[in-house]
């Protein structure tokens, strides 16, 4: 009986899903900002990578906030295990030397990558969120590959709370000295496809992407060290 | 491109479902890891590239990597 009735329910929230969406055109533009983006969002902001356009400057406000919730995150997760006891130190056991020196060996070239995916985030795909997951991938790897070896806490705490600083302060430079909205570009956008241009958009994603990074970079410390 | 597109949604729905029904939890995060590795292929093949990286760095490896740490502090075994 129970099954039926949840059977008869299910169907009927089906129904509704359908005749809700189709009412909605499939594929068609459904407002005009998008196009506007594209036909002028090169001209306006600089860059050359339109997604960067919109996430930095268009939507940059809510870039803050995507990275407000990440540092929100980071705190609670360092929140709550910081009053769990330590357990009793299980015998670390040593990578083999193979193991050891391709991690080694890899680290730095990651690294490499990640800050080139945030430097470039204005010309080629990518920016800071994503080139800060690749430089924590690269944490992650040295803590799996070479136990034992920790980052210095003071330092990774340092960077992610200048990255954000610097992302708040260009912003409110902006609202003072640019355009009367918050991160306006007050710096002069320079040659479009060069690396200095876009004005305020690669400083910006350098500071993202060393938050993002060291943030996330910090979370997994406190999940293989803290517990 | 359709037929490529159409086999990688095929085989992202398998790894999703058998995610649920594998008992071993090891075995389903890895099955869960292989949804997210296909997803940002396929973002790649609709030419979204800034969204394929941030899923395979953050979806792929982040994401296993959290979810083995917490097994490997608990059990591996579903009950």
């Amino acid at each position: 009986m129970k099954k039926i009735i949840s059977l008869i329910l299910l169907f009927i929230i089906c129904l509704g899903i359908i005749f809700c969406l189709q009412k909605i055109p499939f594929g068609a533009a459904k407002t005009k900002v998008g196009n506007y983006y594209i036909d002028n969002g090169r001209e306006e902001t600089g860059a050359a990578n339109i997604v960067t356009s919109v996430v930095l400057n268009y939507r940059g406000f809510d870039t803050l906030g995507e990275v407000t919730i990440l540092f929100l995150a980071a705190m609670g997760l360092g929140t709550v295990l910081a009053t769990l006891q330590k357990k009793d130190k299980r015998q670390i056991e040593q990578a083999s030397l193979i193991l050891k020196t391709g991690c080694r060996f890899l680290f730095p070239l990651i690294l490499l990558f990640g800050a080139y995916i945030f430097f470039h985030g204005h010309l080629t795909p990518g920016g800071g969120f994503q080139g800060g997951a690749i430089i924590a991938s690269a944490f992650l790897l040295v803590y799996l590959g070479c136990r034992g070896r920790k980052i210095n806490e003071t330092g990774s705490k340092l960077t992610e709370s200048i990255g954000g600083l610097v992302f708040l302060i260009m912003g409110l430079i902006g609202l003072t000295l640019g355009g009367h909205y918050f991160l306006s570009n007050f710096i002069p956008k320079g040659e479009i496809n060069t690396l200095f241009s876009a004005g305020i958009i690669p400083i910006i994603y350098i500071a993202i992407g060393l938050k993002v990074g060291s943030e996330l970079t910090g979370i997994i410390d406190n999940l293989m060290e803290k517990s | 491109m359709i037929i490529i597109v159409s086999l990688l949604v095929v085989i992202m729905l398998t790894a999703a479902v058998s995610a649920i029904f594998f008992k071993d939890l090891l075995n389903a995060v890895i099955a869960a890891c292989m949804v997210s590795l296909i997803a940002s292929v396929l973002f790649y093949l609709l030419q979204a590239p800034d969204v394929a990286m941030a899923e395979a760095s953050i979806g792929a490896a982040l994401v296993a990597a959290i979810f083995i740490i917490a097994i490997s502090k608990t059990k591996r075994h579903e009950e």
